[in-house]
């Protein structure tokens, strides 16, 4: 009677062991995700924000008759495309995550092309209203920035958490699995460094 | 040869990762300042005159301005370089995120003004944009810096006026809930075993006359005289960033960056 006693309580201490042991990770993956969750929604909306501004612009830019058609065209197709694109917060698997950022940054070079057009007309660079459709473009581009940075940073932080000993096997049983990010512009090597 | 391949992968992402990770960003100054230059582009008293004007209005209304010049943000954007200073360093307060940051690149002749998620109703980019294009600039280009940065903090001071007040130190709540606990203790220590000495005379106590014996009562007196002492201890403590009192700046709150502000160079 008293035999039997040992193996069973190493195997309980075992079991509640292994039992907190999956709930605390499992409750950190499930934390995890919600910061991530919101983290996207966070980038999403200022994208759709970034969609949102372009109708204007480009009705503001149309005024000028003589204006570069096909620039204008192409911001316009490159919009429709990364508004189409709609990731659900629950698949940011890095395909979609790819595949997204593809479309987005189609329109940020369609974007800059049309900017850089502008330069050659005065009175457009002028007009107030282009002037502060500008400012709010390059606010909300500050704005996806950091709504990008911060979700690449949590996004870094769960994967790495997931593939690390012992919490992957927990993972496994789970189901959680990596999520893409962005990845950043290429070009940025050689650059020169920050003095204080 | 995979392995080969993949070591010297690993070696120039560890080598980038430190490259771009560390040393960028300047520690938060020790004592805490709101006016950091690091260029000494500003005189001795120019700073004292600045810091004392934005100490004063961070402790009426808990709004931290703070101004930083380097030399140069390098490879980053001025404003990207901006945000991340500003949420490293937690300007503006944990809850508020009411904290603004105007950092001047010297060499690069860039500047930016970045807002807090909370100065960004007050703040919109468009007004940031006009301090930048008609306070600092015009300023900035006649080596004039302090005018600049003087007009524009009286700039935002005025245009963020009324919305944040700092936190009076006021203490109903925390002390509300100590006198029920006082209370409960009371109840169930002194009010319970009285009510039962009345019904049995026969008490737990051990003493004999019915009552609470002199040890009961010195024990319960240091309980509560510690619960008492720990309750307050913790509320004063609790008001983050704000250690100092006296005169000079307590500290930065732990604010966020959301992306709000703008720039310009000169």
């Amino acid at each position: 009677m008293k035999k039997a006693l040992i193996p069973i309580l190493i195997i309980a201490v075992i079991g509640i062991f292994m039992y907190t042991k999956a709930v605390g990770v499992y409750n950190m993956f499930v934390q995890n995700e919600e910061t991530i969750n919101g983290q996207w929604a966070e980038v999403q909306t200022q994208y759709q924000r970034r969609a949102d501004l372009i109708p204007n612009l480009v009705n503001t830019v149309k005024g000028y008759a003589e204006f570069e058609q096909e620039t204008l065209t192409g911001v316009i197709e490159a919009r429709a495309k990364a508004t189409s694109i709609n990731i659900n917060a629950n698949d940011l698997s890095p395909d979609k995550i790819a595949q997204f950022q593809e479309a987005q940054d189609q329109l940020s070079g369609a974007l800059s092309r049309l900017l850089v057009t502008v330069e050659k007309y005065p009175d457009l660079k002028a007009n107030q209203n282009f002037l502060e459709l500008q400012a709010q473009l390059e606010g909300t581009e500050n704005r996806i920035a950091v709504a990008r940075r911060n979700f690449n940073q949590s996004v870094q932080a769960y994967n790495s958490d997931l593939r690390k000993f012992p919490n992957n096997l927990f993972a496994g049983w789970y189901g959680f699995e990596t999520k893409g990010y962005f990845e950043a512009a290429a070009g940025s090597e050689n650059a020169p460094t920050v003095q204080f | 040869m995979i392995y080969k391949y993949s070591l010297s992968i690993l070696l120039i992402l560890l080598f980038v990762g430190t490259l771009t990770a560390q040393g960028d960003f300047p520690e938060v100054p020790n004592p805490p300042r709101l006016v950091n230059d690091f260029t000494n582009s500003l005189s001795a008293s120019q700073v004292a005159s600045l810091e004392s004007k934005l100490v004063a209005y961070n402790d009426s209304t808990s709004t931290q301005v703070t101004i930083v010049m380097i030399r140069s943000v390098g490879q980053y954007d001025i404003s990207d370089y901006t945000f991340q200073l500003g949420e490293k360093w937690g300007i503006g307060q944990a809850k508020l995120d009411n904290g603004v940051l105007i950092l001047a690149a010297m060499e690069d002749r860039k500047v930016f003004i970045a807002t807090g998620y909370g100065m960004e109703g007050v703040l919109p980019d468009i007004l940031t944009k006009r301090i930048v294009d008609q306070l600092i600039v015009p300023n900035f280009k006649m080596e004039a810096y302090y005018d600049g940065l003087d007009k524009a903090t009286d700039m935002i001071f005025k245009l963020a006026s009324g919305e944040y007040e700092a936190d009076k130190v006021t203490s109903t709540g925390e002390h509300g809930r100590a006198i029920v606990f006082f209370l409960f203790f009371i109840f169930i220590f002194v009010i319970l075993p009285l009510i039962k000495n009345r019904k049995d005379n026969d008490n737990h106590m051990g003493g004999k006359g019915g009552g609470v014996d002199l040890f009961t009562t010195i024990m319960l007196a240091n309980l509560l005289k510690g619960s008492g002492g720990g309750k307050f201890g913790d509320f004063s403590s609790g008001r983050g960033g704000f250690g100092g009192g006296g005169g000079g700046f307590g500290g930065f709150g732990g604010g966020s960056f959301g992306g709000g502000g703008a720039g310009g160079s000169w």
